[in-house]
């Protein structure tokens, strides 16, 4: 029975650290939501996309190159130069903040005033855009991301578990290593939209659009610096997925594990997309762990959007998130 | 009156002094409707100026162009001597004119302190990656503003509510949030759009009294939109009378009382 309890402890462990790596897809889509009201579909392509930059960067890729070759009849691929990891995270810092003006310049600035389903269609259509567009960038196979992120099980703490208790933890420690990094993030969100002065301006606009502006407020340009900020954050996460699982399509689609979890911790809340994010990561590998036997097993397919549909019965608004009341 | 160029002192010993707003042959059209018809006034430094009008008379909306939430279709703003091109509502607010809104418009989940601060936004100029790293000046300036507001929180005697999420707050002190907020920012030019609105007898007073102190104590100009005619003649040193979107008088308030077509505008005329 010790054993059983140890197991489930990793498992728990285990559900955590991949609870980070959801938060921090759901940190994007909140980030979005609460400055404009609009749900982004297209964050979790943002996630490819910045995922596909950085890989082509450091390895030197010619962009559109095969639109180039096909057009021009030439044979180019690489510089042949290898970017340091460090140097291509901040080019493609550079490139998201790109990707924030184009979608103010080209997007949102024509669709102000409409209503918010007219935007999430939009975002659905930038999505697809962006998918089409990091393809045609650098080209579909499937890449290994190394930034030189620790990886494999970390053999300190396997040690110790096994010392103290007879059994050693496998945890990897990119996990322990996005972690981190996501506390990092967070924290450092949390201070610059307290206390800086962009920060009080970008609540103001989530709170009251005309009132923002009436106090010298450009809205275009918060607009820009938050898109910014989410791609910042799509970038953090598509460098721990990609260096998890390799850049490739599928990355994108850990958008739609987001869901649940912007479902539990509530749409407009940063902690809520944290707290959700380890509940739904420790909440599958436990349910995994303890039914799954029973019902042969898979159960982190669906677990997630079960406990968000149950969540939607009983509380709609999230753990955190804000309770809409309308004065009638 | 407006052809009265020189400065002046009023009565109670305030300065007035030239013309600081000019808006020339005004006119603002949605569609086929015309909320604005060919509108000349003035705004002197250092007056209350009050625009008042019967419901629909495009009051709201005059305040609108001046705040720039409306560009008209013809006629010239000129402020401080320029001819304004067409400007967005937040260029206007950094060139100084701040404005309350008849609904309130507050951050209704921030602080009231955090709702004043904004207003300080347009005095803030350290870039966002001082900011982002706190460095030096930054800090400096975040001290600085704090106190302006700290000022402003002890003027308006809301020292009580500072923490209070507005959302809370009665609407009386709400109004009184949003005034702060204008203030915070310094305005040369202060826009208010019927600040009295629904408030009881007692809470018009207090605002009254606010708006004459702001006045006094900062020299501040006030353009200000009330129903409220008592209040109006009382609180301002000119005032301009419209009706279905054309003026139909302007002068001091004896002046106004006095004309006819301002009379037959409120109460009404037989038509026979």
């Amino acid at each position: 029975m010790p054993e059983q309890l140890l197991w489930a402890a990793e498992a728990m462990m285990n559900g955590l650290m991949a609870g980070v790596l959801y938060a921090l897809v759901a940190l994007g889509f909140v980030l979005i939501f609460k400055a404009s009201g609009v749900f982004n579909y297209a964050q979790g392509v943002m996630a490819l996309f910045a995922a596909l930059t950085l890989v082509g960067i450091m390895d030197g890729q010619v962009p559109f190159a095969h639109l180039i070759n096909a057009v021009f009849g030439t044979e180019i691929h690489h510089f042949g130069w290898h970017v340091p990891a460090i140097l291509a995270i901040f080019l493609t810092g550079v490139v998201m903040v790109g990707l924030a003006i184009f979608i103010e310049r080209f997007v949102l600035r024509h669709l102000v005033n409409q209503p918010d389903i007219i935007l999430f269609m939009a975002t659905i259509g930038l999505a697809y855009f962006m998918e089409g567009v990091g393809d045609l960038m650098w080209g579909s196979e499937i890449k290994t991301l190394d930034v030189g992120l620790p990886q494999g099980i970390s053999e300190t703490i396997d040690e110790a578990t096994y010392n103290w208790f007879g059994y050693g933890f496998f945890i990897d420690r990119l996990d322990i290593v996005a972690t981190i990094i996501a506390a990092l993030l967070v924290a450092s969100l949390t201070i610059f939209s307290q206390y800086s002065k962009q920060g009080r301006a970008l609540r103001a606009v989530a709170d009251d659009h005309q009132a923002a502006l009436s106090v010298g407020i450009s809205l275009r340009f918060i607009w820009v610096l938050v898109w910014s900020i989410a791609g910042f954050v799509a970038l953090v996460a598509g460098m721990m997925w990609g260096a998890k699982s390799g850049v490739q399509f599928s990355l994108s689609l850990i958008a739609l594990k987001a869901l649940p979890v912007l479902m539990l911790g509530g749409f407009t809340s940063i902690p809520g997309a944290i707290v959700g994010g380890l509940i739904i990561g420790v909440g599958e590998k436990l349910f995994e762990f303890s039914i799954g036997p029973l019902v042969g097993g898979a159960t982190e397919n669906w677990f997630a959007y079960v406990l968000a549909l149950v969540f939607l019965v009983f509380r709609p608004q999230g753990l955190f998130g804000e309770k809409i009341i309308e004065r009638v | 009156m407006s052809a009265q160029a020189e400065e002046y002192v009023t009565e109670d010993g305030r300065k007035i002094g030239g013309v600081m707003m000019e808006m020339k042959n005004i006119t603002l059209r949605f569609g086929g409707v015309v909320a604005i018809k060919d509108i000349s006034f003035d705004i002197r430094e250092g007056e209350i100026r009050a625009i008042i009008g019967p419901n629909g008379a495009g009051k709201s909306s005059m305040l609108n162009v001046i705040s720039g939430f409306y560009n008209p279709q013809e006629g010239d703003v000129i402020f401080r001597g320029k001819k304004r091109p067409q400007m967005r509502p937040y260029k206007v607010a950094q060139q100084g004119i701040a404005r309350t809104f008849q609904n309130i418009a507050l951050f209704e989940g921030m602080s009231v302190l955090d709702n004043v601060m904004t207003g300080r936004l347009t005095h803030m100029k350290t870039g966002m990656f001082g900011q982002a790293m706190w460095w030096g000046k930054a800090q400096d300036e975040e001290v600085y503003n704090r106190e302006k507001v700290e000022e402003i929180i002890d003027f308006l005697e809301i020292q009580a509510i500072r923490k209070t999420p507005v959302g809370r707050l009665p609407y009386g002190l709400k109004k009184r949030v949003e005034l702060a907020r204008a203030l915070a920012a310094e305005p040369k030019l202060l826009l208010l759009d019927e600040p009295m609105a629904g408030m009881n007898v007692e809470e018009k007073e207090d605002m009254s009294r606010f708006i004459l102190d702001v006045n006094d104590e900062f020299g501040t100009t006030i353009a200000l939109i009330e129903h409220d005619m008592g209040v109006v003649m009382d609180l301002s040193d000119r005032v301009v009378v419209m009706d279905y979107g054309k003026k139909i008088g302007d002068g001091t308030p004896d002046e106004v009382r006095s004309n006819q077509e301002v009379i037959d505008a409120y109460l009404g005329v037989a038509h026979d």
